[in-house]
This record gives C-alpha cells, sequence and structure tokens, in this order.
C-alpha cells in the first residue's frame, strides 16, 4: 500500500489525486496531498510512475501498513525504482520499444 | 475523424464552461449524450472511441481514472493476436479444443480478426511496439500503464467528454429501454445524472475486493445495474481462476512461475501424487500448489529461469519484480512465500450474457463490453487469461461502441423526451428500514468467507455451495432491506451490493451446473457430463431465476 508522501519531494501539482484509481489522496491547499484512503490502496504502483519527481513510495505489502522511513526508502534507491524499470521520465510513459516480452513468451511455450 | 460536437446540457440546467472540472460546487451535473460508456479500462476506451468515429456524442464516466483504471493498466498483458490467413481457423479450432466446449468458434474468429485491425490502428496511431529479431513489430502484447494512458489520449482526441472518478451508481429507463445513468462525483461529493440514448457497460468484472492488480474498482457494479434491467447472466459458475503471488502482494502475475519450483514451510520440496517435485506453476501442476496451500505455508523460487531469461523476466515483467526488490528478495536464489489470488470473474468468464452481435444485452438501449460481459464465447469454461480477454476487450469495445451509437442514431427522433426512472435498489434504496450498524466491511469480508477459500471455491463441492448460498441469502437479506447511505458513501453501500449479488449468482449457478468443467471443479461430481455442455444462465436481483442455454450453432452477423 501507499506509505509515503515527500513532503521533500513533492511539488504540490496533486497529479496522484487525480490519476490514482482508488482515490486514495486528498489534495490540501498549499501542501503535499495527504494519504486520505490508505486501505484503498489497490498496490498497483502507478502512482509512483505518474510522480513527477518520484515522491511517491508504494510498499509491498498489499494487505495493511508496512512502516518504513523515508530515510529507507532514500538510502535503498526505491523512489522511482518502478518507473525507472519501465522506461518512464519525470511522470511521462517511455519504453514500451524495448520491451523484451515477446522472448519471455516464446520461451514460455 | 471529424471531432463530433460535445454532449449538451438539457435547456434549463446551468451553463457549463470549460473550468467545469475545477468547479467546486455542489449543484448535480446534468450531462446529455448519444452514447454514454461506463467504465474507462480497455473496453471502455476503445467503446468510446468507436461511438465517437461514428459521429455520435460520447460521454466516459469512470468509477476511478480513465487511464490507471481496471485490470489491464497495472499490467503487461498479452493478446490473443492470429494475422489474417488460413492458420487463423486452425488457431481457433486449437484453442476451442481448450475451452470445455462452451466456446463458439465463430465469436472466437471474428474476436481475432477485429482484435487485429485494433492492435495495427495502435500501431499506426503511433504506439510503440518493440521489433522482433527480423524487424517486424510485435504486436501481441501490451504494457498496461503505457497502454491505457495512450487510450486516454486517444478518447480525449476524439472529442470524448471524460468524467474521471464519477462512480455510476444506477441506471435509468423510461420503462422501455435505458436512457443513461447517475452517479457520484466522489472528489466533489455532488451528483450526476446523465441521460443517454445508448450505454454501454465496461464496468469490469467482479473480484470480490481480493486484493488483485486493478481490483479496487472491480466489484461487479455493471452485473447489479444489468440484472436491475433485466439483463441475464451466463457462466457465473466459473469464478474459480486463481493466480499465483507473493504473499501478502498484489502481483498476480502467472508468468514468472513458468520456470519456479515449489516448497513446503520446512524447505522439502513439493512433490505431487507420484513423488516429483512440482515445477511450473502455471501449467496442470497448479492443483497441487492449491491443494499444499490448504495444508499451510508454500513457497518458490524461479530457479529454472537462466540469466539470459531472468534479464527478460525483469525488464519485461518489471512489475512482478517490485515487491521482491523492495522485501529484499532476490527470486531467482531466494525463496519466498506465494498465495494462490482469487480472480472472481476477472480471469472467471462469467457476465453480462451477450444477445446480440452488436453486444447488445437484450435490454433496449443497453450494451456490454470486456469482463462485464460473459466471455464464455470466447473461452468457455476456462479461463481467458490476460490475452484472450486483452482482445476480447478490444473486439467487443469496438463492436459496443458501433452499436450503441447505431441506436442512439435510430432513437435520435423521441429521446430525452421521456420521463425515465432511476433502476438501483440494493444499497440504494433499502426494501425496509435502513440501520446505521450495518458494517460494509464486514460484509463484504462475509462474502469473502465464501467465495474466496481454496478449500470452498476452487475444490468445490454441493453440500458446501449449499452451505454458502444460505449464508449469502442471509447476507443478501441484510444489504437489500437495510444497507443505505448518502453522499459519496453510495459508491460503497452500492458495491458491496454489487459483491453480494455477484456471490449469489455465482453460486447459483455453481449449484447448478451439476458436474466438473474446466475450473468450475466439483468434488462430489467429478467430470464432464455431456448433458452439461451448454450456458447456465441466471437472472433477477432479489429472486434468482436459472435458465440455460444451448451453445448456438447459426452463423452471427459481423
Amino acid at each position: 500500500m501507499i506509505e509515503i508522501v515527500s513532503a521533500s519531494r513533492c511539488i504540490e501539482c496533486d497529479i496522484c489525486v487525480k490519476v490514482c484509481p482508488a482515490n486514495v489522496f486528498d489534495a490540501v491547499p498549499d501542501s503535499a496531498p495527504i494519504i486520505a484512503r490508505q486501505d484503498d490502496c489497490q498496490t498497483c504502483y502507478l502512482c509512483e510512475i505518474y510522480c513527477p519527481v518520484d515522491a511517491l513510495y508504494v510498499a509491498h505489502r498489499a494487505e495493511g501498513h508496512f512502516p518504513i522511513t523515508e530515510a529507507e526508502v532514500e538510502e535503498r534507491n526505491l523512489f522511482g525504482s518502478y518507473a525507472r524499470a519501465l522506461g518512464w521520465k519525470r511522470g511521462k510513459a517511455g519504453g514500451t520499444e524495448h520491451d523484451p516480452t515477446h522472448r519471455i513468451r516464446v520461451a514460455a511455450v | 475523424m471529424s471531432r463530433p460536437p460535445s454532449p449538451t446540457l438539457p435547456e434549463n440546467s446551468e451553463r457549463m464552461s470549460s473550468d467545469r472540472v475545477k468547479s467546486t460546487s455542489n449543484d448535480p451535473l446534468h450531462l446529455q449524450a448519444d452514447v454514454l460508456v461506463l467504465g474507462g479500462g480497455p473496453s471502455g476506451a476503445w467503446a468510446a472511441l468507436a461511438a465517437a468515429e461514428d459521429g455520435a456524442r460520447v460521454v466516459l464516466a469512470d468509477k476511478g481514472y480513465l487511464g490507471t483504471s481496471g485490470a489491464t493498466a497495472p499490467s503487461n498483458t498479452g493478446t490473443w493476436c492470429v494475422p489474417p490467413g488460413e492458420n487463423r481457423a486452425q488457431a481457433v479450432e486449437r484453442r476451442w479444443q481448450r475451452t470445455g466446449g462452451l466456446a463458439d468458434q465463430r465469436w472466437m474468429l471474428r474476436c481475432v480478426d477485429q482484435a487485429y485491425e485494433n492492435l495495427v490502428k495502435l500501431s499506426e496511431w503511433g504506439y510503440l511496439f518493440p521489433q522482433e529479431d527480423d524487424g517486424r513489430l510485435y504486436i501481441a502484447n501490451l504494457r498496461g500503464p503505457d497502454y491505457m494512458r495512450f487510450m486516454r489520449r486517444r478518447v480525449l482526441k476524439a472529442g470524448v467528454t471524460v468524467l474521471d472518478h464519477h462512480p455510476a451508481l444506477e441506471l435509468l429507463s423510461n420503462g422501455d429501454a435505458i436512457t443513461g445513468a447517475s452517479g457520484v462525483d466522489r472528489q466533489r461529493n455532488r451528483d450526476w445524472s446523465i441521460e443517454a440514448k445508448a450505454v454501454v457497460l465496461a464496468t469490469g468484472g467482479c473480484a470480490f475486493h481480493e486484493r488483485i492488480l486493478g481490483a479496487t474498482g472491480l466489484t461487479g457494479d455493471g452485473y447489479l445495474m444489468a440484472a436491475e434491467a433485466g439483463a441475464h447472466l451466463s457462466g457465473m459458475e466459473f469464478t474459480g481462476k486463481y493466480t499465483l503471488a507473493p504473499y501478502e502482494t498484489s502481483l498476480n502475475k502467472g508468468l514468472p512461475y513458468r520456470w519456479a519450483t515449489f516448497y513446503r514451510e520446512d524447505g522439502s520440496p513439493l512433490l505431487d501424487a507420484n513423488g516429483e517435485q512440482v515445477s511450473n506453476g502455471i501449467g496442470e501442476r497448479e492443483r497441487d500448489i492449491a491443494k499444499a496451500l490448504i495444508d499451510g505455508p508454500v513457497f518458490a523460487r524461479l530457479d529454472h529461469a537462466e540469466p539470459a531469461l531472468q534479464d527478460w523476466l525483469r525488464r519485461g515483467q518489471p512489475n512482478c519484480f517490485v515487491p521482491h526488490d523492495r522485501a529484499g528478495i532476490d527470486p531467482f536464489k531466494d525463496l519466498f512465500r506465494i498465495t494462490l489470488r482469487a480472480e472472481g470473474t476477472v480471469r472467471g468468464t462469467g457476465g453480462i450474457m451477450l444477445a446480440t452481435a452488436d453486444c447488445g444485452t437484450g435490454v433496449p438501449g443497453l450494451y456490454v463490453a470486456g469482463d462485464a460481459a460473459s466471455r464464455e464465447n470466447m473461452t468457455g469454461a476456462v479461463s481467458g487469461g490476460g490475452a484472450v480477454n486483452s482482445s476480447w476487450a478490444i473486439a467487443s469495445g469496438w463492436w459496443s461502441g458501433k452499436g450503441a451509437s447505431t441506436h442512439a442514431r435510430k432513437s435520435a427522433r423521441n429521446a430525452f423526451r421521456s420521463i425515465s426512472k432511476p433502476l438501483g435498489e440494493a444499497g440504494l434504496r433499502p426494501a425496509g428500514n435502513a440501520r446505521a450498524n450495518l458494517r460494509t466491511a464486514e460484509i463484504i469480508e462475509a462474502v469473502r468467507a465464501e467465495v474466496i477459500p481454496l478449500e470452498k471455491n476452487y475444490f468445490r463441492d454441493g453440500t458446501t455451495l449449499h452451505t454458502s448460498s444460505e449464508r449469502l441469502e442471509s447476507l443478501w437479506n441484510d444489504v437489500r432491506q437495510h444497507l443505505h447511505a448518502e453522499g459519496v458513501d453510495r459508491v460503497r453501500s452500492r458495491e458491496t451490493a454489487s459483491i453480494t449479488a455477484s456471490a449469489r449468482w455465482s453460486l447459483a449457478s455453481a449449484l447448478a451446473r451439476n458436474e466438473s468443467r474446466g475450473m468450475h471443479r466439483r468434488g462430489d461430481r467429478p467430470g464432464n457430463d455431456p448433458a452439461f455442455a451448454r450456458r447456465i444462465l441466471v437472472s433477477g436481483v432479489d429472486a434468482i431465476t436459472i435458465g440455460e442455454a444451448q451453445i448456438s450453432r447459426e452463423g452471427i452477423a459481423s
């Protein structure tokens, strides 16, 4: 589930409020959005890749909390790690032309 | 493509400007459209595009956000992609052999045809497919986040009015036909209603609140709305599909487990009935894993993946590795605990019955696409996985959009003159006294206790199904008689009603299918019974009626 909105990274664009399919965030005037409905998070990681400044962290646990500090996420270079794996940058899509999944499907037969 | 005119307001309502989306007014939103699409996954997006291409004024309303909603957006999905040629009929025949005899080859063929055409369109529109070694584009795979973001742009470019975070609560009817829908804008807490000449339900399947990718919005809302309008459901017994995921995660992606071996908690290899170690979790060995998971924790390791494959898996299925990386696990070397995630009708096959080739439901003005529709025509009693379902979303979306826009044109003369009534009951208008102490979370947990556990739903038997069915009747009685909410809370009460209703239909259908077939595994009725080579239909909301349908052998128009 979503665990961290980094106030130090956040630029208050509220894109996450808009794109979260589960409506987990609430916008706050002149501040970073808050995680208002954490239990509704479906752990899809999509907010992370839409975030233009990699300010969000979704923990791998989909059932219940998984408390983790912002310092640990920074230390382990996990902010934006899914976006980097896909080839998305600063909230912009990219990388489908390099997807090697067709090779996996050949190997799976 | 010419840009169709924007949906218009009724004459007496407030004038809207382009900053409507930023409005903070709580006044209800009223719009008129030719075609209203409910749902913003792939099938809804394709339906909106098809209707807009026909010149229809289209509104698409989604519970979440067109681009991230649905089961496709968070994933990476294959398509069932067969290029034109003689090989097509053979590919369909081969696939049909695996469907438990319940699929329809003519639907399969026309789906393959339409999906291929639309995948080529995607490429022409600029979606970047990877290339094979010989330079040809590989169009048989779609990366969910990119695909759905691309579709959003395309839909907006086609002039469709997109309403994000606008869950529908109920359909509207003039007594003869569906005339629109209403719901709530959940980020502004204001009601909306849209009069439309035709409505497409693209609301997805029902995942019974299982924590799988995309499931947050997949609560069977469309099934309940359709059943309230008088439509039939079909194949609701086929909800026995489960997919492996790392324990407590949302990652129900089976592909990496093709190269897995499995272990018990003490580290000893999981053995099958012949004493051989269980490997390849996406094949026939799944049943052994399901049995072991009932006994206790099961672990996996992707140790059959060679280094080159490891690299392709990591780069091609990056979301599968997000939970492992965050948990500090190397799944190619370390054992990690797994679970089987129930997928309801999402990777099951049940849904709203298709009555016509243009994806009509038999209720005038109501069309259905994607996982909201029964996929038995495509994949019968077995899961369509990602691939068949993905092609089905493309094709059925397209057909339903065309069907709806054609219907809208025909009904143009007398549209918007009749009085419409809302059809929603359970979760909105309780039959008895509203009870404040009825908790939606507790109701959903009680439903889940009957339709999620492997020992009840993967391995079924008549006695257990009966007991579950009785519990569901009691829960339904609470929901129907007493569940009530106001404002935005109606979304959750309506979802609760939809989940409960979907479970009831599923159990009633599972009891009626007195045999085993595909993902419907009855321990008390092992094996196929030729007498059941037909569809189980279910209709009615409070009183459920079971019917059946032979599989049509007649030609269908395309």
